[in-house]
Order: C-alpha cells, then sequence, then structure tokens
C-alpha cells in the first residue's frame, strides 16, 4: 500500500530537504520546482536546520483511521527559523504545555502503522526544543 | 454574456437516509428541481459531489444519474472541488448557459456521508487536505480549522465563548427548516461546555455531516420565460470562483481568506453591487472560525472583527446581514459535496418569498459562497431576487 509514495518522501521526511529560489532567495518547503512567491523555477535543494516555533497547535481527539490508537495527539503549524510554515505533529511534550511561540526542534518518530503486517511510517515531529549542549 | 436564470429548485432533507440509495437521494432533487422549473427535458446535468468514490465505491456519477433521471444520452459529469463540489457544478453549469452551449441544465449537489464509520468517514474528508504534507501527520479535517481558530484567538484577543453566536443564530434558524437535519435551538452556554473535538474546537462549532441532495435548474432567459411553471425565475446576477494554496501552511496569510476576497469582489463588481446591498448571506460556517474569516474576506468586517458580528445581532434574521437563514451548514447539516447546492436554493427560497417562518422581509439580493477544504477553492454565486 503506497509503498512508493512514502518512498519519495524520504528526503522531506526524514532530512526536510526543501529548495531555495536563486531568483528571489526564499526557502520552501515543501519543495515544488515553482517558486511560490516569484513563480520562476526554483530546483536548488536546501535542507532546513529543523528548528522553529510553534504557530499553532491542537490536539486532536477524533482520529482518522489509521491514527486512532495514537488519539490525543497534538497537531501543530511549525514555522521554522528559516520562514517557511509546515504541519506536524508534536512530540515529547511530558508535562510541557504547548504554546504559540514555543520553541521546537525536528526529531524523526513513527508516523502511522499500517497494522501487524503492514509497513511503518517514519517522518518528522517536533519536540520543545532541547538546552543547546555547548 | 447571456443572463441565466434558475427556473426550479429541489432538495431533501439533510440527514440519515439508510433506506435512499446514492442515486435515489440524487434523483429525488433533481427532479423535484425539474417538476418545480415545469421541465421534462435537460441539455446537460452537473452533479456535485467529494466522495462518491472513498464513501460509496461509486464513480461516474454523470451518467449515473442522467439515467436515473429519465435523461439517458445527454452530456452529464461529476464536478469535484472537495467541501466547494456543489457550487463548483453550479458554476459549470452556469458557464454552459452563459456561453451560449446549453439552453437548460441541471445541476446537483449530492453526499452520502453516514454509511461508513466515523474513523473511515474523517480519513476521507481529510483527502481535501495536502495529502503527503497535511494528512499524512494525521491532522483532520477539524484539526485544521482548530489550528486557524487558536492562532485566531491568540492574535486578535477572543476567546471561544466570543463565537457562540454563529451556532446559536444557526440553530434558531434551522428551527423552522422542514429540510434542516438539527431542528432544535442551543444556548450559548451549551456551546462553550459542548465537548472537544480537536481543541479549541468543540462539538457545536463543528458542522454535522450527512446524507443529502439539492439541486437547481438553470435556463437562459428566453428558455426560463417560456417555462410552464408559476415559479418566477430568479436571475444568478454572479459567479467567481478563486483559489488558494491547498495546505494551511503554505497560505500567504494564515488568518485571511484570500479565495474568498478574491472571488466575492469579483461577484461583487459582476452583480454590480456593494456589500452592504446585500440582504442576505449564506455562508460557508463548516465551522465557526470560517464563518468569522469568511464574514472578514468578503468586506463585512476589518480583522479580527468577524467575531464580533456574532455578538452585535448583525447576522440574526432580523439583523443588517442575516446569515445562515435556514440554518447553515451548522443547523441544516454539511452534506459535504450538496452543500454548495442548499445555500442557492434556500436563496431561491428566501428571495421568492418561500422561506416560510425564516422568511426575510422583501430581499433583493443573497449571496451565498460554498469554500473547498480550508479554504483553497472558494465559490461564490450572487441572485438577484425576480422583478
Ligand atoms: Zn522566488
Amino acid at each position: 500500500m503506497e509503498l512508493s509514495r512514502h518512498w519519495r518522501l524520504q528526503n522531506q521526511r526524514y532530512r526536510l530537504v526543501g529548495e531555495v529560489c536563486d531568483t528571489c532567495g526564499v526557502k520552501i518547503f515543501p519543495p515544488r520546482d515553482i517558486c511560490p512567491e516569484c513563480s520562476k523555477p526554483a530546483q536548488e535543494l536546501y535542507t532546513f536546520s529543523g528548528r522553529g516555533e510553534v504557530y499553532s497547535f491542537s490536539t486532536v481527539y477524533n482520529a482518522p483511521a489509521g491514527y486512532e490508537e495514537y488519539a490525543p495527539y497534538t497537531v501543530a503549524l511549525v514555522k521554522l527559523v528559516e520562514g517557511p510554515v509546515l504541519t506536524a505533529q508534536l512530540t515529547d511534550l511530558g508535562e510541557t504545555e504547548p504554546e504559540i511561540g514555543m520553541p521546537v526542534e525536528m526529531v524523526t518518530r513513527q508516523l502511522r502503522t499500517e497494522g501487524d503486517q503492514g509497513m511503518i511510517v517514519y517522518g518528522y515531529k517536533f519536540r520543545p526544543a532541547l538546552a543547546a549542549a555547548v | 454574456m447571456r443572463d441565466v436564470f434558475i427556473a426550479g429548485i429541489g432538495q431533501v432533507p439533510v440527514g440519515e437516509h439508510w433506506e435512499t440509495s446514492l442515486r435515489h437521494l440524487g434523483a429525488k432533487a433533481i427532479l423535484g428541481a425539474m417538476e418545480d422549473a415545469g421541465v421534462d427535458r435537460l441539455d446537460g446535468l452537473y452533479v456535485g459531489n467529494m466522495l462518491s468514490g472513498p464513501l460509496n465505491q461509486q464513480e461516474h456519477l454523470g451518467a449515473l444519474l442522467a439515467d436515473f433521471v429519465g435523461q439517458r444520452g445527454i452530456e452529464a459529469l461529476k464536478v469535484e472541488a472537495a467541501c466547494g463540489s456543489g457550487a463548483a457544478a453550479l458554476r459549470v453549469g452556469y458557464a454552459m448557459i452563459v456561453s451560449g452551449l446549453a439552453e437548460i441544465v441541471g445541476v446537483v449537489g449530492l453526499e452520502k456521508m453516514t454509511e461508513s464509520r466515523g474513523p473511515e468517514t474523517t480519513a476521507a474528508l481529510a483527502m481535501a487536505a495536502d495529502g503527503d504534507y497535511e494528512a499524512d501527520h494525521g491532522v483532520t479535517f477539524v484539526a485544521l480549522n482548530a489550528l486557524l481558530m487558536n492562532r485566531y484567538m491568540v492574535e486578535h484577543e477572543v476567546s471561544h465563548a466570543d463565537f457562540a453566536g454563529f451556532a446559536v443564530v444557526a440553530h434558531a434558524n434551522g428551527v423552522n427548516n422542514p429540510n434542516a437535519m438539527f431542528r432544535r435551538p442551543i444556548t450559548a452556554e451549551q456551546f462553550v461546555r459542548s465537548g472537544v473535538v480537536a481543541s479549541p474546537i468543540g462539538m457545536l462549532d463543528a458542522s454535522p455531516i450527512g446524507d443529502g441532495a439539492a439541486a437547481v435548474i438553470l435556463a437562459s432567459r428566453d428558455v426560463a420565460r417560456a417555462l410552464k411553471t408559476s415559479r418566477p425565475p430568479v436571475r444568478i446576477a454572479a459567479s467567481a470562483f478563486a483559489t488558494d494554496a491547498l495546505a494551511i501552511h503554505d497560505r500567504s496569510d494564515l488568518l485571511f481568506l484570500d479565495a474568498a476576497a478574491r472571488s466575492s469582489h469579483k461577484a461583487y463588481e459582476q452583480a454590480g453591487i456593494r456589500p452592504n446591498d446585500l440582504d442576505l448571506f449564506e455562508l460557508h460556517d463548516a465551522f465557526s472560525i470560517m464563518a468569522a474569516l469568511s464574514l472578514e474576506a468578503c468586506g463585512f468586517a476589518p480583522r479580527g472583527g468577524g467575531v464580533r458580528l456574532a455578538q452585535d445581532g448583525t447576522i440574526a434574521l432580523d439583523g443588517r446581514l442575516p446569515i445562515s437563514t435556514m440554518g447553515g451548514l451548522k443547523a441544516r447539516g454539511h452534506p459535504v459535496g450538496a452543500t454548495g447546492v442548499y445555500q442557492v436554493v434556500e436563496i431561491v427560497q428566501q428571495l421568492r418569498g418561500d422561506a416560510g417562518r425564516n422568511q426575510l422581509p422583501n430581499p433583493l439580493w443573497g449571496m451565498a459562497q460554498n469554500i473547498g477544504g480550508s479554504g483553497a477553492s472558494i465559490i461564490t454565486h450572487i441572485l438577484q431576487a425576480p422583478e
């Protein structure tokens, strides 16, 4: 089921590979090969740092098929320090109440499983940013 | 450009129609509209539907429905733009008449949603979002609206309770609509206390899904005038469609429905009116946050001011801009691909003076706005009362 679709997304799911527009300089995630700002071709790859902040969030109680075992879980819009906003789950929250503006960083986690025999889909989630280990 | 008129309307009550199949639900609405218009022959049929594939294991609805309403042989096709499918189908039918490619066509919005398990329906609805970058992360359709609402509440410093007026007005208006799914009033207190679906969205922020079908017959001026019906034709004074980024994270401004602004302003220009000329607005209150954002983008309130209209009486039946006059998505129900046609059918009822106990006093202009996804496809129609 959808093996090739998930395989195609590996550079985005595991490494946050996007693009940068060499005309206007805007950073783009996910990659689309056309700059959403200036509509010029933009194919130069750019790997994002994975650091950002929570732009909005919601805790989901009624999950769709395939995600029911994880509910409730918290999804968020994360504004990356390089500019783009993406949608991802928050993880490793512990006792932390999420809030808008909270610094977060990307980690790789399980997104879903497809039954006992099915594949396990991994991808990015975001956790509260840890203090820099100098 | 030729004028386009709505010559007939038909609808079935929104609800759980276990005894009626997808095709018969659609056929009932179409045959009702054909009878209302006094016609027995159509040049074409345009079916607005989002989820018949995943939820009913049936595609190819154009040919199926044409055959089952006695019109085998005509041009017929399905039009899909997520929850905006109904109005998108209307736009296609409108284009056929405006262009002179057809003289009389049927448009039906149709959805049958209550036969699947809740999580499967939730997953199917999430197909309106970006599959790779939203839905795969467990984001539901409700959650997308919750992300908008949470940001709105923080940015504009309003509370969840401030949105109660949208649901209270919709439910009050649904009481008198025999086609509404919910026909009981609710209080602001019930709104605040309703269970959370995806924070901050509660049960009473969200419109209920259901089975439903609504239809209109469109005709050119000459054909509409010659029909054997006592119903006065209602003119479609404007039809406009605009898009935005599919994923909400790709929007240039998360809290502004750019496609609503674009399509409504195009529509005002076509109709030659200003927002204040409108006597009613059937907006897409799938969630209370959508109602607030739609009012702002269409020019009725400044940013952050949409929610105030739910508090000051503006949107009630006796207010300056009545919305959801027959219950809206919130109380009439939201059978997704059918909704856009229900909105237009209800405006025709108001403009004909057939809205029963919810009848507005002599309305001249009504606007319908149907939203696909969380704002990526927005279709606006303006209707003018018969002379
Ligand atoms: Zn650019």
